[in-house]
């Protein structure tokens, strides 16, 4: 009811495209948001901590636990002979990842046992007090010790082809080769991990875990226990935050307080320090790109030939489609007419990298704005004017086939960065900036514009699936499941708009409930930015069902053909009579209709052979792009980000407000990467940068100082996406490269311009000063 | 002597004891009283998702300021009033304006460190109603998010400076008159407090003579003012500390003062009391502070703690060094004072003797016509702790020789350390570029650091000669360093 005219209202709160806000916020702001630490624990909940190695690889001499078993409050101490079922956590089935380590130890910080006890605090004393003998083996931290090492790799690597890029790199008119370091990244969700596990009856235990991949926690949980997959159960309403960090990295605190819970009886919480989870828990793969690129006097490309080394880290996790998606992205908005492009998965004596949003692609993406940015200083051009150059074309062009043998079908890169380039004054700014320079001694500035084309869509085709659950109960009020889990990012409010959108209800009528193994099965991760394209496609199905059988039941009762049965907001028009959605509802359930379905959704038309390096991986992509202004000071290195103009691709957006939101937060996030984030070991191989301490991600004040942020309001996803919407999580992450070739220009300056900077990641104070120094030099 | 000591925690009278002198509030918050809104982030300060107001009567009148409920310890909240985000919003559910305003702008995403900052836009609303962005930006200095890119929180901020509901609708406005009272009652008649857990005591002395004679008694006590460092010893090293005792209540060491000589600052005083009077006095040492921390640690560190602690990246002693501060120790028995640079003998070790304590430093005002500068440099702008960080005093005679220079650098010894060399060199020469792009290789001689996470031993080097040239460079009127804001935006 419309509350000035006391009419009934012709439009829904919370349709399909509209700008809402975020489910939880009432509850975010008033600290009664439920985080697992938050749930109030069961009566004699125990607590648990990690015992973890202090060498980075060294084969376990001796294990002396007394002093942790006789510590006050330790009721076990539970190592690997321990586990009932396997000692095994790893993700893809390689078997190269124990829970806890049993005769060697792989990485400083490695799980060797878990302590119980009464408090979290006792259990953190008790565990500091092992003695373990070991001897030291040759270990190695990055991606230079273990090319020396002679490191093995961690899974297969993989190649694409297309053309001949070797012999087409002797024909060129130009050619040059560098090398790129880029680092890692920790995902610094400020919830850390945690998980709490309560024993049930039979082999039963439930499962609380921050985690954005439940079904994989429930697999890995049963996995560990040696029971079936029916005995698990795993929960999760919202984490403080994934990024990544949570699709296979809370497997270890959820198994380890599930084997403990079954073990004593009693439930059993796990949560981590934040240093501990720095320590112990995977990051974004640092990656060394050698390139040589083959091109001709105007600055078209002729041929690429890349290998992508990462730091994969003690064992595989997901580091094989990390590298691959490293591979996928190698090409930027770029043609390469011919390629050549190999991945070198190596192994470290480190943590074992994950999934961090953007998944390899942004690594990729980086090392081929970085050969733009060297052809441009070569042919002493705006790299704009060579990117431009080398976009793919569109259909018929001759110009759309990328590495992998897929076509860009949907190619708005053109568009996007001409826009972009108007809007944000580019060329007026860079002539100013240029200028600027030549009269400014110490302070120098740059400007650059950078373009994102993501890949849309899991490489591992059978993940590309997702299931919903709704009910309607009686009174007209719905229960929304789905498997996708909520991060943050706005999911479930969007799943949300969906289903309100689909019955023509507002969303407050529309219950979100907490992600579960037991409403919705076989669920994929949170992943690939991937969650509203599956499961709001999976809630659409699972509403349509539903409302299919509720008209069928209308047209019973009403004795009305099918297109006197219209969903008006709130109500049903049945021929001329209109009722109330919930009357509609309640007189369906008196006529056994059922009021519940389990949706379905898989992404049609994707393929992917790896072997052959050929396929359609992708369902689409997502586009954008960006220009990043900046402030050097050339006698420190430090820096300041002027301004940030974005235009970026979400398709027909499902809520605005909330993709503005991933945007600006994923180019902030994308900027700590490329800047101040910074992972340092030393050489004991122990991780020095444990902590916001001494691990600076970005703050308010590092923001842009000016921000302009708009989304591509033509667009339509050309696939039949939901709502045409397109994806949101990832993408944007990579506007933030052009913050670094802004950085690098300014740099350049000083060597007016004539020599690319070729400036590392994450450009520190340091590496900006260490980058003057050496172009002054020159 | 008694054996609990009193607060006010959101609506309620709080009478505690038996608790443990290392107990954090935030674990009291969370595990005792169930206020599970603060979250823990970090445990050591930095991240703000633990954001809460604590209010406590600064000359008679009552303030709310931000702190870490992680590294706060219990002990430290004698006579003071815990407000936690579940104290903002009114009982029927309706939000505060400042929860109304991160609402209305999307300032949450994953929302959990929501709460923290919603506790510092509260501190700044309730004590700024037209602050600028680089205000904003100083309050949220201590609060991390990962999801939102911090655009939407800005936006909050300014969205509800302005906004002044009725004074009936803010709790901490409407209830002010009532809680300053308690307060004040619960301070009226100061007794040493000692609460015990297991042995292990808190001891919160009535006043600083009592403090003087305890710390003579039991010489290897902790003495604890804010906290930021000890806390991070308890919840990062887990290590047992008994006794504590506690100063951040003795008023005694909270004065400063300036007259034409200088500043003297009590050894309680915190950052923020610092920041408000040296903005006045030394605007470039206030500058300075307002990159130590974020407000939450700026609203607890005390200028003597950062100096007592003894850390060769402290960011305090530099400047003062520079500028010539003296330190008084006192003790039970005495007074003594010596040049601050004298009191960091080697790594980790000062010197104090057992049973003294800091009690204030008098900092020399820069000579009129002297150039005196700070510069600190980091890997992130704000709330970073120092790569290295150097302070240049210089004092030109008649001719522009450089009749004094003072140069002290932190990060770049094992202690805050002047540099010599340099200082000789350019005693009695032109300043002029000559000058300086001749002595800058000196500080070789003074300074060979490290390298580590922050920075290599080779870029700190470099850098600090940098600094010299930058140092010239503005005292020529070429002002060389970034900004965010000008002057008159912030």
């Amino acid at each position: 009811m419309d509350k000035a005219t006391f009419e009934p209202k012709n439009v829904i709160n919370g349709p399909m495209h509209a700008s809402i806000r975020h489910d939880s916020a009432h509850k975010h702001v008033t600290g009664t948001a439920e985080y697992i630490d938050d749930i109030r624990e069961p009566a004699d909940t125990l607590h648990a901590a990690l015992g973890m190695a202090d060498r980075a690889h060294a084969e376990i001499l001796s294990v002396d636990l007394d002093a942790v078993k006789a510590a006050p409050g330790v009721v076990w101490v539970m190592t690997a002979d321990d586990i009932p079922g396997f000692n095994d956590v790893g993700s893809t089935g390689q078997h190269d990842e124990p829970l806890l380590a049993t005769n060697k130890v792989e990485f400083h910080g490695q799980p060797m046992f878990a302590v119980i006890a009464e408090t979290r605090d006792q259990a953190r004393r008790a565990a500091r007090l092992a003695k373990i003998e070991y001897r030291d083996l040759p270990h190695w931290t990055d991606i230079e010790g273990a090319v020396e090492n002679g490191a093995p790799l961690v899974v297969k690597p993989m190649t694409l082809v297309r053309g001949h890029a070797q012999s087409e790199m002797d024909k060129a008119p130009r050619r040059l080769e560098g090398r790129m370091e880029i680092g890692g990244q920790e995902h610094f969700y400020l919830e850390g991990q945690i998980a709490m596990a309560m024993p049930g009856e039979d082999e039963d235990v439930i499962v609380w875990s921050s985690t954005q991949h439940p079904s994989e926690v429930q697999h890995m949980v049963a996995h560990v226990l040696g029971i079936a997959n029916n005995a698990v159960t795993v929960n999760i309403r919202r984490m403080g935050g994934g990024f990544g960090g949570k699709e296979t990295q809370g497997n270890h605190f959820a198994c380890l307080a599930a084997v403990a819970a079954k073990k004593l009886g009693r439930a059993v919480k796990f949560r981590p320090d934040r240093d501990e989870d720095m320590a112990v828990t995977g990051k974004r793969h640092d990656f060394r790109v050698d390139y040589g690129v083959a091109f001709d006097d105007e600055g078209r490309i002729h041929a690429l030939d890349a290998t992508y080394a990462a730091r994969c880290g003690w064992c595989a996790d997901l580091s094989g489609p990390v590298t691959d998606r490293a591979l996928f992205h190698a090409d930027s908005s770029y043609f390469y007419p011919h390629v050549h492009l190999t991945s070198k998965p190596l192994k470290t004596h480190t943590v074992s990298n994950t999934a961090f949003r953007g998944f390899g692609g942004p690594q990729g993406m980086l090392g081929a704005e970085r050969v733009i940015e060297e052809i441009a200083y070569a042919l002493g051009k705006d790299p704009l004017e060579i990117r431009k150059l080398n976009f793919y074309g569109q259909p018929g062009s001759g110009r759309t086939m990328t590495p992998y043998h897929q076509e860009v079908e949907d190619n708005v890169i053109a568009r996007v960065v001409e826009e972009l380039e108007h809007s944000s004054d580019y060329q007026a700014r860079r002539n100013a900036i240029i200028d600027f320079n030549e009269n400014s001694p110490v302070i120098r500035r740059g400007i650059a514009l950078t373009p994102v084309k993501f890949g849309i869509s899991f490489t591992m085709t059978a993940y590309n699936q997702a299931g919903a659950l709704i009910h309607i109960y009686q009174d007209g009020s719905i229960h929304l499941n789905h498997g996708g889990t909520e991060m943050g990012q706005g999911l479930y409010v969007k799943v949300a708009q969906v289903v309100a959108n689909t019955f023509n209800v507002d969303i407050e009528r529309v219950k979100i409930t907490a992600t579960t193994t037991a409403k919705v099965p076989n669920t994929s991760a949170t992943a690939a930015s991937s969650g509203s394209d599956l499961n709001g496609m999976a809630a659409f199905d699972a509403a349509r069902q539903i409302k299919e059988r509720l008209i069928d039941f209308a047209m019973r009762q009403f004795e009305v053909p099918r297109e006197e049965v219209e969903f008006l907001a709130n109500r049903v028009r049945v021929g001329t009579e209109v009722v109330p959605f919930d009357t509609l509802v309640r007189a369906a359930y008196y006529d056994r209709v059922h009021l519940s379905a389990a949706g379905f959704y898989k992404t049609p038309d994707i393929h992917w052979d790896r072997e052959a390096g050929r396929g359609r991986p992708f369902y689409y992509y997502a586009y954008g792009a960006s220009v990043s202004e900046v402030s050097i000071d050339t006698l420190t290195g430090e820096y300041m980000v002027e301004r940030a103009d974005i235009l970026h691709d979400v398709g027909r957006s499902l809520n605005p407000a909330i993709d503005i939101g991933q945007i600006e937060g994923g180019f902030v996030q994308g900027m700590g990467w490329l800047t101040t984030e910074e992972l340092w070991w030393d050489d004991k191989g122990r991780l020095r940068t444990h902590a916001p301490s001494t691990y600076k991600i970005p703050l308010a004040s590092d923001r842009p100082k000016v921000f302009n942020v708009k989304l591509a309001e033509w667009s339509k996803n050309a696939e039949p996406t939901i709502g045409r919407s397109k994806a949101v999580g990832e993408p944007p992450f990579m506007l933030a490269i052009s913050v670094l070739e802004a950085i690098s220009m300014a740099v350049a300056s000083v060597a007016d311009y004539q020599v690319c900077p070729r400036l590392d990641a994450p450009a520190t104070p340091e590496r900006v000063l260490m980058a003057v120094e050496r172009l002054k030099a020159m | 002597m008694t054996a609990a000591m009193h607060f006010i925690l959101n609506g309620e009278d709080v009478t505690l004891g038996g608790f443990g002198p290392t107990e954090t509030l935030l674990d009291y918050l969370r595990l005792k009283r169930q206020l599970t809104g603060t979250k823990e982030g970090c445990a050591e300060g930095d991240c703000g998702a633990c954001t809460v107001l604590v209010g406590r009567l600064i000359d008679g009148v009552l303030r709310y300021e931000t702190v870490n409920a992680c590294i706060r310890f219990l002990g430290s909240l004698h006579g003071t009033h815990v407000v936690t985000v579940e104290h903002l919003a009114t009982r029927d559910g309706t939000l505060h304006p400042v929860q109304q305003a991160m609402v209305d702008q999307h300032g949450s995403q994953c929302g959990f460190c929501t709460p923290g900052f919603v506790m510092s836009l509260y501190g700044l609303w309730l004590s700024n109603d037209a602050p600028s962005r680089a205000e904003i930006e100083s309050a949220l200095q201590g609060n991390l998010c990962r999801c939102t890119g911090y655009e939407p929180i800005v936006k909050a901020a300014e969205q509800v400076a302005a906004e002044r509901p009725s004074s009936l609708f803010d709790p901490l406005e409407r209830d002010r008159t009532e809680i300053a009272a308690k307060l004040w009652d619960i301070r009226a008649h100061p007794e040493t407090i000692v609460v015990e857990k297991d042995g292990a005591r808190s001891v919160i002395p009535a006043n600083l003579q009592a403090f003087a004679d305890f710390i003579a008694d039991e010489p290897k006590a902790t003495i604890v003012a804010g906290s930021t460092d000890v806390g991070l010893w308890v919840t990062k090293q887990m290590r047992l500390l008994d006794p504590v005792v506690f100063i951040n209540h003795l008023t005694e060491l909270q004065s400063i003062s300036a007259d034409e000589k200088g500043i003297t600052i009590g050894a309680g005083v915190t950052y923020t009391q610092a920041f408000e009077v040296l903005s006045e006095e030394i605007p470039q040492i206030a500058r300075l502070i307002d990159r130590i921390g974020g407000g939450q640690v700026r609203n607890m560190g005390t200028i003597g703690g950062n100096i007592a602690n003894g850390s060769p990246i402290g960011d305090t002693p530099p400047p003062l060094i520079a500028l010539g501060a003296e330190l008084t120790l006192r003790s039970h028995s005495g007074k003594r004072t010596m040049p601050l640079e004298d009191y960091f003998l080697a790594y980790g070790k000062q010197d104090r003797m057992a049973g003294e304590f800091v009690e204030k430093v008098f900092v020399p005002r820069p000579r009129e016509d002297a150039y005196f500068a700070v510069y600190k440099i980091s890997k992130r702008r704000d709330e970073d702790i120092s790569a290295l960080c150097g302070a240049f005093n210089i004092e030109l005679d008649m001719e522009g020789r450089v009749e004094r220079a003072r140069i002290a650098f932190g990060g770049m010894a094992a202690t805050p350390k002047r540099a010599r060399h340099v200082e000789e060199a350019l005693a009695g020469a032109d300043w002029n570029w000559a000058t300086v792009s001749a002595v800058r290789d000196l500080f070789d001689q003074d300074y060979q650091p490290l390298t580590d996470w922050r920075a290599t031993a080779q870029y700190r080097s470099l850098t600090a000669k940098n600094l010299l040239t930058r140092f010239f460079l503005e005292t020529a009127g070429a002002p060389t360093e970034l900004r965010r804001f000008e002057l008159e935006e912030a």
